[in-house]
């Protein structure tokens, strides 16, 4: 097991720094380089956050899905390969669930303030 | 040091120009360079803007028209009355600085978040949606006996094009791969007229000022093909930039579109348009996946491509949100 503090905890660090404190001295282009590096500085925070519980219950939607266990790598292959064929569509049980909710997931990292994923989310389902 | 090179040109085509000042890289890719620059000229100065393929960047991208093609289209354009910039030159190997075209500048604004938010364009952004149909339906009837040679493509091609593109990305999107299905069995077929498509008319490749939009920018994906293909790809979601509930760029309602394209006696056919938005958004998401594989195999190991390949899960949310919505 590693040592403290987390990968959590040491990229929020460095995003802070770069925010607070590196980012009122410089301007430009080179400040819209620093907002892309802070950018993904707090992508990685949410994903080392979320990643580990939503990929667990993404694997457990799968197979029940798909009738197999594999890693979430395989598995997904294995439902792009079922949907490809036509042998898994909208219309089986559980599909149009799966994929809500693992966009859903996938948006809570890469992208928490797109507008789509702001509407689904005050949504009752 | 480029400045040397147009004031060479420019002294030969522009009658009475003395030189040029102010030339300034706006953006680079490894194949294609904008420059702004002012022609000098005793009567005033004139705003200029080069597009080229720098010298030793001979060939275009597979689905690029060209840009000798571009410029033929924009001045086409320009006369028939569609808001575009006068092509003032078509660069010749004298002119020593590539292949390329020199247009006359157009001032005003292209980027979408400014044009969505800021004060100077209220009065023109309830308009926006009903003039871009009829700017499409005027780019619709250009002539086709004068249009240079274009490549041709339909909805069953574009399908299999994108499906191609994406096997070859080795990323597996069970979104993606329902979206493929769903443009299958929706594959409208041959369109009953072929026309020009502009291939790349959204918000961003518009310049805008308080009055509407003023010009036509980026011809560079135009082809031959069904005319509903612009009127979907302008209303992705992408290019809303968070106006999601107004369809067209961001700035007003689908049937706003309709109308101002119809106005022009040019017929709309709704489940085309439905197609092409789904098969825009799936091939704006496949874009993504190119810019994260060009990131990764470089030689372009930028964070900002890094960060657009992140966005592909964007595309995913629209994708269902266009074929399984959730309850409403």
């Amino acid at each position: 097991m590693q040592d403290e503090p987390t990968p959590i905890e040491l990229t929020k660090a460095v995003a802070d720094f770069l925010r607070n404190d590196i980012a009122p001295l410089i301007s430009g282009h080179q400040a819209f380089k620093l907002r892309v590096a802070v950018n993904i500085l707090d992508l990685v925070t949410r994903q080392l956050t979320l990643e580990e519980g939503s990929d667990a219950a993404e694997v457990e939607r799968l197979r029940t899905l798909l009738g197999m266990d594999g890693s979430v790598t395989e598995l997904n292959r294995v439902l792009a390969d079922r949907i490809a064929k036509g042998q898994v569509d909208l219309a089986t049980p559980g599909l149009a669930e799966h994929l809500w909710a693992t966009t859903m997931d996938k948006l809570a990292v890469d992208q928490p303030n797109y507008a789509s994923y702001k509407r689904e989310l005050g949504r009752r389902v | 040091m480029i400045e040397a090179e147009l004031s060479r040109s420019v002294v030969r085509w522009c009658k009475g120009a003395t030189g040029v000042a102010g030339a300034e890289k706006l953006s680079g890719g490894a194949s294609q360079e904008t420059w702004r620059f002012d022609i000098v000229h005793p009567d005033g100065v004139i705003g200029a803007i080069l597009r080229r393929s720098p010298k030793g960047y001979g060939a275009a991208p597979t689905r690029a028209a060209g840009l000798a093609a571009e410029a033929q289209l924009m001045q086409l354009a320009y006369e028939a009355g569609v808001p575009s910039p006068r092509v003032m030159h078509v660069l010749t190997p004298e002119d020593d600085l590539g292949t390329g075209f020199i247009m006359q500048r157009v001032e005003g604004e292209t980027i979408a978040r400014k044009i969505l938010r800021d004060d100077e364009f209220a009065a023109a952004r309830p308009l926006l949606a009903r003039q871009i149909g009829g700017i499409l339906a005027g780019l619709h009837q250009l002539p086709q006996d004068k249009l240079p040679e274009l490549r041709n493509r339909g909805a069953t091609q574009e399908i299999s094009d994108f499906e191609r593109d994406y096997r070859s990305l080795n990323w597996p999107k069970p979104v993606f791969e329902l979206a493929l299905r769903w443009l299958r069995d929706h594959d409208p077929g041959p369109s009953a007229e072929t026309t020009l498509v502009h291939g790349d008319f959204r918000n961003g490749n518009l310049i805008v000022g308080p009055d509407g939009v003023r010009a036509v920018l980026d011809w560079e994906l135009a082809h031959l093909g069904d005319p509903m293909e612009d009127l979907g790809w302008v209303c992705v979601n992408s290019w809303r930039f968070g106006e999601i509930d107004k369809p067209v760029g961001g700035f007003g309602a689908r049937e706003e579109l309709f109308e101002g394209y119809e106005a022009v006696g040019r017929k709309v056919d709704p489940a085309r348009v439905k197609f092409w938005e789904v098969m825009g958004t799936l091939r704006w998401g496949i874009m993504c996946g190119g810019m994260m594989q060009r990131f990764r195999e470089g030689p372009d190991h930028s964070m900002e491509r890094a960060m657009i390949g992140r966005r592909a899960s964007e595309t995913e949310i629209d994708l269902l949100r266009l074929l399984a919505p959730r309850g409403s």
